[in-house]
């Protein structure tokens, strides 16, 4: 069996697949890979499935050993990943021989960097995925992000190495956008003409407080118009939220299933991922699409993503 | 126009959807119109539903504009149709007080459509029966350091902590739905008497087990999360367990009981 061994565990590194659906009823938010199109391709690139479960890491990666070697690659952004004492780069898998370290600094680019394992990252299912949701300490590895010491076991796999890179124009596409593209909220007649305005002119900083459960933006506020009472219901993923004061925050991946506060607007299911690439500081702003305009984006960016183009294979690799 | 969505929105202009009663119909082309009404014209047909988009891969299913029993009673109806029946290219259900957010895979399913079938739904939720839900015991200890809140919430109300208890333990309350975090079960409704507005600023942690009570609802915390609601007690038995058969302690449409515990039996119950 093979493992990984955790030396750092860097900021908050999660065992991360594409998530768990169908528990809103238990009040279980999906959670899953924040960036899941980087988890997707990462996964590609060492020939897992695309939901396999690999490392999601935030903003400062760890130190990993593999007593037993590995065929990995990274995904999403660039950590400034070094195997012993060679640079490896995104998106090109490679083969780690047994005792190699690798080490992941501070992000270069966006927030989240993916290392997916051939065989994926073996951790017991809860709900019927391997995500972690941090917030209720379920699923994942023990529920929680890593810490040093741990020791990840690796799901069987061939060892079948193929020399694999990413296809320039899906680079390309995966680079990181900072407009975000979405459809109107629920509440939007909540909002005068004028808040509308200034919402979709405004820039807002990503706030230094956001998590996976959601990013709360800096920026101009948006005033209701009057004072309504909001009945909580089910709130989308990527709903972009405005509590009484104003100021909006995007609700993510481990977001809370029902909320209170009128919704002004969605970022798009293709623009997700961009959101998960997201870091403090950032600035942002909005783009109002219609849910046709959405559906075409995301058909687009899938027909992309299921090209045989994709992912360039260079053959079997000696 | 800055809040387009594919020339369907709701042309409601100033009338929000929980503030009027709308019933969506179709025209001759097919293309689903709005009849914007007045309460007055409202008619409790089985398909008085009105859908929302809420996202480009979700929809918000309205049952009711008010919390009632009605309108709860509805969505269990139709989360149990859409549970029994489930349609191909949903993800997940979010039932709430009075609707439901139906989130799809946008590449299987378009909002038409599933507003479509939701119809077929919506015609037989009349004559969908709802099991009765089960009636659970939530021991709980009151006050000291588990119900911080306690005595704040004594004298909002001008009465002794002792009878605030014996109030919150005397209601049998529905599970209106499970939301915010894993197991979280909106409990109501709170006796009149105990109706108490949040905290002006949230606790950043609750411990588990937390019971709180905020406007005419009352509620425990599964897990250490921020919170804003006041907190009157604790219980000792894990609202939310991973290991357990049955995940959540609570489902929509049960009925859950307080019952007052000494500081002495939640100890024992704790480490049982």
């Amino acid at each position: 069996m093979s493992t990984i061994q955790v030396q750092t565990p860097g900021l908050q590194t999660t065992v991360q697949d594409l998530g768990r659906n169908g528990f809103g009823p238990l009040g279980v938010s999906p959670s899953g890979a924040a960036d899941p199109i980087s988890l997707r391709l990462g996964n590609r690139l060492v020939g897992n499935v695309e939901d396999a479960a690999g490392l999601e890491m935030l903003l400062l990666g760890g130190t990993l050993v593999f007593p037993q070697g590995a065929i990995l690659a990274l995904a999403g952004s660039d950590f400034g990943a070094i195997l012993d004492d060679l640079r490896i780069d995104v998106g090109t898998p490679l083969e780690v021989r047994p005792g190699q370290t690798i080490r992941l600094g501070p992000t270069r680019s966006g927030a989240r960097c993916y290392l997916c394992v051939q065989g994926g990252i073996a951790v017991k299912a809860f709900l019927g995925s391997a995500s972690t949701h941090i917030l209720s300490g379920l699923g994942g590895f023990q529920g929680r992000a890593l810490r040093k010491g741990d020791v990840l076991r690796i799901g069987s796999a061939s060892k079948d190495f193929r020399r694999r890179t990413i296809a320039p124009r899906a680079l390309e596409h995966l680079s990181p956008r900072k407009v975000l593209r979405v459809t109107a909220g629920p509440q939007v007649d909540w909002f005068s003409e004028s808040s509308l305005r200034s919402f979709y002119a405004g820039i807002y900083r990503v706030g230094e407080q956001s998590n996976r459960m959601g990013l709360r933006l800096e920026g101009a506020a948006v005033a209701q118009q009057g004072a309504r009472q909001m009945i909580t219901e089910g709130v989308s993923l990527g709903a972009v939220q405005v509590p009484a004061g104003g100021t909006p925050i995007i609700l993510f991946v481990e977001q809370q299933t029902t909320g209170g506060y009128p919704k002004i607007a969605n970022v798009i299911a293709a623009d997700i991922h961009r959101v998960g690439q997201l870091r403090p500081r950032d600035e942002i702003r909005f783009e109002l699409v219609t849910c046709d305009e959405a559906r075409s984006l995301l058909v687009e960016q899938e027909n992309m993503l299921a090209s045989p183009e994709l992912i360039l294979e260079r053959g079997a690799w000696i | 126009m800055l809040c387009k969505q594919g020339g369907r929105r709701f042309d409601a202009g100033h009338v929000h959807p929980l503030s009027s009663w709308l019933t969506l119909g179709r025209s001759p082309l097919g293309e689903s119109h709005v009849l914007y009404n007045s309460r007055s014209m409202q008619t409790r047909t089985t398909d008085a539903a009105q859908f929302q988009r809420a996202s480009d891969q979700s929809l918000l299913v309205y049952l009711g504009q008010r919390i009632t029993l009605e309108a709860h009673e509805r969505v269990r109806k139709l989360l149990r149709l859409l549970e029994r029946k489930p349609i191909a290219g949903v993800r997940n259900l979010n039932p709430a007080y009075c609707s439901i957010l139906v989130s799809f895979d946008a590449l299987k399913l378009n909002h038409r459509d599933l507003e479509e079938i939701l119809r077929g739904y919506l015609d037989r939720l009349d004559a969908t029966p709802i099991p009765k839900g089960r009636e659970l015991q939530i021991p709980t200890c009151y006050g000291g350091e588990f119900g911080p809140d306690l005595h704040e919430v004594a004298a909002l109300h001008g009465i002794t902590p002792a009878q605030v208890i014996e109030l919150h333990a005397s209601v049998s309350y529905i599970v209106y739905f499970l939301g915010f975090v894993p197991g979280f079960a909106y409990l109501g409704e709170l006796p009149e008497a105990l109706a108490t507005p949040r905290l002006d600023s949230p606790r950043r942690s609750t411990p588990p087990g937390s019971v709180g009570i905020a406007g005419k609802q009352t509620g425990v915390y599964p897990f250490a999360t921020p919170g804003g609601w006041r907190l009157i007690g604790r219980t000792p038995i894990a609202m939310f367990r991973p290991g357990r058969k049955v995940v959540s302690l609570l489902s929509i449409g049960d009925r859950a009981r307080f019952t007052p515990i000494s500081a002495a039996r939640f100890a024992a119950m704790e480490h049982a």
